[in-house]
């Protein structure tokens, strides 16, 4: 049975606790990298970052983009939206179509 | 366009051919496949876009009651009011194929059935602020899954269109070209030879008769 992990700065991750989602309260960069890397090897099929901490380890975070599991997904922090979200998928239709044809 | 580097022979002229044929079914094969690809990842893109917008909205609204709540609460009676979850959430991973690109699809399990187990501490001491957060999370949280599936989906439907279109196009500009370059090269060397052949022959004739007949 696989399970989904957030991770982010405290303020914005706490609440999914709540949920039943195991919570990782981790921005520092290195600190990241080594969790996602334990977590795609572990039992975890969805991963939840908060922008700002992805942003951190996107390299990390592009090196599991082609592989089936885990799903990382950028999902935004208490401190509002910053778009990284909604350009990772501009970026999907810029690889298939050879343009931004969404704009 | 470069022409391969073969042996003008018969044998050689009909592996081409049997090529050829096999590198056009090919090419026909794998654009049938990126464009079938291609409708499926735009079908695909558009849920995804929408389901990102929704998601991010809820998450948004979320993290401004867990603002509020912050705010009135203190970080280590928020802390504790999250601690210990009586809601836990499990996956069921399963496979889809589309058009030969393996899929995950997620189905979520709660460990009990309660939908107020989300709410893992007492009333008394906690902000009515964070029941909002959690509740707005809760909302969400269907959609966050299937926004992890779609999104997946995507990423990988986009890896595997550029791949084939990649294939296609090495097929259609390269590898066709040069094999019909081949062809037509091998079969002209080939009908050279037969000419030259014949001549020779005509001229052995000549001389031959010349011989016997004592023509002159």
């Amino acid at each position: 049975m696989y399970k989904a992990a957030v991770i982010g700065d405290t303020a914005s991750v706490s609440g999914f606790a709540a949920l039943g989602l195991t919570v990782f309260r981790e921005t520092e960069p290195d600190k990241v990298k080594v969790l996602i890397a334990k977590l795609a090897a572990s039992d975890f099929a969805v991963i939840y970052i908060t922008e700002p901490a992805a942003a951190l380890v996107s390299d990390t975070i592009n090196k599991y983009r082609s592989s089936q599991l885990p799903a990382i997904v950028l999902i935004p922090a208490i401190e509002g939206n910053t778009g990284d979200g909604m350009r990772g998928v501009h970026e999907a239709v810029e690889k298939a179509v050879g343009s931004d044809i969404l704009k | 366009m470069a022409r391969l580097n073969v042996n003008p022979t018969r044998m050689e002229l009909t592996k081409l051919k049997k090529k050829l044929v096999s590198a056009r079914r090919g090419h026909k094969l794998l654009k049938d496949k990126r464009d079938e690809l291609m409708r499926q990842f735009m079908i695909m893109i558009r849920e995804n876009r929408q389901l990102r917008s929704e998601v991010e909205a809820g998450i948004s609204e979320a993290n401004r009651y867990m603002a509020v709540a912050g705010s009135v609460m203190q970080r280590e009676v928020l802390e504790t009011a999250l601690m210990l979850p009586k809601q836990e959430v499990e996956l069921d991973v399963g496979q889809k194929n589309v058009m030969s690109v393996e899929i995950p699809v997620f189905n979520t399990k709660y460990r009990t059935s309660d939908s107020s187990d989300i709410y893992s501490y007492g009333m008394a001491f906690t902000s009515i602020d964070l029941d909002g957060a959690v509740s707005a999370l809760s909302d969400i949280f269907p959609k966050m899954i299937r926004l992890a599936e779609v999104e997946k989906a995507c990423q990988l439907m986009a890896d595997e269109i550029e791949k084939t279109r990649r294939r296609v196009n090495a097929l259609e500009h390269i590898m066709i070209p040069d094999y019909e370059e081949t062809i037509k090269f091998i079969t002209m060397k080939l009908s050279e030879n037969e000419r030259s052949t014949t001549t020779s022959l005509m001229k052995v004739k000549d001389m031959v008769l010349k011989e016997s007949h004592k023509y002159h």
